[in-house]
């Protein structure tokens, strides 16, 4: 006869705290929680922009800042729009070389990761350069190598590539040496070869580490073909966006300045939200970094 | 209580005066001597560092003794071994049925012919089910079932397993204990259990070696003589508190003898 006793509890609870029962409002209560998080997530990020765009547009007004000192932002957006064509095809350009050194750097960096994991005669002999290449800032090596590459793009792509290329190689290198120390016992047990080892073993616990080594190597890439670009100067055809915003300050279109630096954040950010992307459908399934919990 | 005599099981493994010297000088273990025969479930029981592991790492051949033999009857096949671990050591990024293949993919068999097979001995420990689950989405207990799944899949003459249940909570770790004795019923597999507990010695194994640690060594073999299968009878029958009785006894003096040798 348990069944009136727990009425008698639930009305008791009700008359205490005047509403349902208390684990039904808490969890009432988480819930709404999460769905103002999911829209506030958005909701703030976009607010607190549009207000800052528009302190930008006030305050240019307000003290009646020239156009060439700081634009408004209707103006960056009209010059963007004007610009379109010029403008579009140096986006094109940074995003090729961009594109095109990340994936060499890719390739690259996993494939010599593999080998130091197969050789450390490898490892011992070329890691050293790894390091070298990685601590000297690439605006003191740029210049050298625009001077011994004849093409503009190669030398671009080769300074994109070095700055890259460093975070895939050192974190697929640490990946491949961090699979757990009795599942590398049991393929022993199991007699397993070398290619068994690295590609069933190795190359799955080096995922995670490749991944974010390639978040950052996004980021970087991005960076040196900007810089790399900075440094090679002279323009024309071919030309990414940052020799776009160089060739504007000189000519003190600072609205067009804004529109090239605005397409060249946007760049970023979608590089990022690509490489994150990535990183959590590869790794949804069984990594602890994509595991969503209460 | 009749069981077969030892001489009616084939043997499996000869260990004879295995010495293991670690680097540093640490002797982790001094003359064992072990035959295991067909059926037998021993158990290494001793306190942590009294050279368990090192034991079941010579027998798995992860690394050579600093001094005796260990032999194979008939020489050493490549599907002579199963291992578990303490933990489950399982690949994350494989399916349950995947990681249970692993054995027969390193020897090169394709998932197809074996599938059968896996999903045979997935239902043995109680898994049919999540054949398709990721390793994340099971409890600790699951995942060990998932590990000795794997163990059993080929068949092996020998399994090691090496305080498998020790990081599990005590009702699971009796139903699993339950559920191992069922599965070697069902398999006859041929056991080395190590452990650091009493009660899981005595109601598991047929041997129970008992060992002391500086220098690793077994100081003591007790033969417990109960038939299986062993339930909740053996676990509150008189023979079982004897023998436990008896093995705390020894570990305790061996302890403090080693606790005033230093
Ligand atoms: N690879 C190793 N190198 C040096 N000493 C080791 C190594 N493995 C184990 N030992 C030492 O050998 C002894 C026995 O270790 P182990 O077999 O792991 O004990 P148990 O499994 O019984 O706890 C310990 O003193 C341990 O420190
Ligand atoms: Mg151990």
């Amino acid at each position: 006869m348990t069944a009136p006793d727990i009425g008698l509890e639930e009305r008791r609870q009700k008359a205490q705290s005047g509403s349902a029962p208390l684990i039904d409002a808490d969890e009432q209560r988480r819930a709404r929680r999460r769905r103002n998080e999911e829209i506030a997530k958005y909701a703030i990020p976009i607010a607190v922009m549009t207000l800052a765009i528009w302190y930008w547009d006030r305050l240019v007004v307000w003290n009646e800042i020239e156009p060439y000192i700081l634009p408004r932002p209707g103006l960056v957006l009209s010059t963007l729009i004007e610009d379109w064509g010029t403008l579009s095809q140096s986006l094109l350009v940074t995003l090729q070389i961009t594109g095109f050194a990340l994936a060499v750097a890719v390739v690259g960096g996993v494939g010599l990761a593999v080998i130091f994991s197969l050789s450390r005669f490898a490892e011992m002999s070329f890691s050293p350069f790894a390091v070298i290449l990685q601590v000297t800032p690439i605006v003191s090596i740029a210049p050298l190598i625009f001077i011994y590459i004849e093409s503009r793009m190669v030398g671009l792509l080769m300074c994109a590539w070095i700055v890259a290329f460093f975070p895939i190689l050192a974190n697929t290198t640490l990946g491949l040496k961090s699979a757990d120390h009795n599942l590398r016992d049991l393929f022993t047990i199991y007699r397993a070869n070398r290619w068994q080892r690295l590609v069933h073993l190795q190359l799955p616990s080096a995922l995670p580490y490749f991944l974010g080594g390639l978040k950052i190597a996004g980021g970087l890439a991005l960076i040196g073909a900007v810089v790399a670009e900075y440094v090679a100067g002279t323009g024309g055809i071919g030309s990414g966006l940052a020799f776009r915003i160089l060739e504007a300050g000189y000519r003190l279109q600072i609205p067009r300045m804004f529109a090239a630096l605005i397409l060249i954040a946007i760049t970023g950010v979608i590089i990022y939200a690509t490489t994150s992307l990535i990183a959590h459908l590869a790794l949804r399934k069984w990594h602890e970094s994509a595991l969503k919990r209460e | 209580m009749v069981v077969a005599p030892m001489g009616e099981r084939a043997p499996i493994l000869h260990m004879r005066e295995v010495d293991k010297t670690f680097n540093g000088g640490i002797v982790a273990l001094e003359h064992m001597s072990l035959d295991v025969n067909e059926g037998d479930f021993i158990s290494l029981l001793g306190p942590s560092g009294c050279g368990k592991s090192t034991a079941l790492r010579l027998i798995a051949g992860l690394m050579p003794p600093t001094a005796g033999r260990i032999e194979w009857e008939g020489g050493q096949g490549a599907d002579d071994l199963g291992v578990v671990f303490q933990e489950p050591t399982l690949m994350p990024w494989a399916t349950v049925e995947k990681n249970v293949f692993l054995p027969f993919r390193l020897r090169g068999q394709s998932f197809g012919k074996v599938r059968d097979r896996i999903h045979e001995v997935l239902a043995l420990v109680g898994l049919e089910k999540f054949h398709k689950s990721y390793p994340r989405e099971l409890s600790g207990g699951m995942k060990m079932r998932v590990s000795i799944a794997r163990a059993l899949v080929t068949n092996p003459r020998l399994i090691l397993m090496d305080e498998p249940f020790a990081a599990l909570d005590e009702i699971t770790r009796q139903k699993l204990n339950d559920d191992l004795l069922s599965l070697k019923a069902k398999t006859g597999a041929t056991v080395i259990f190590v452990t650091h507990s009493v009660f899981e010695s005595v109601f598991l194994s047929d041997r129970i070696l008992i060992m002391a640690a500086r220098p690793g060594r077994v100081i003591r073999e007790i033969t417990v003589d109960a038939p299986y299968p062993r339930g909740i009878d053996w676990r509150t029958a008189p023979e079982y508190g004897v023998i436990a009785r008896e093995a705390s006894a020894t570990l305790h003096g061996a302890l403090a003898q080693t606790e005033a040798a230093e």
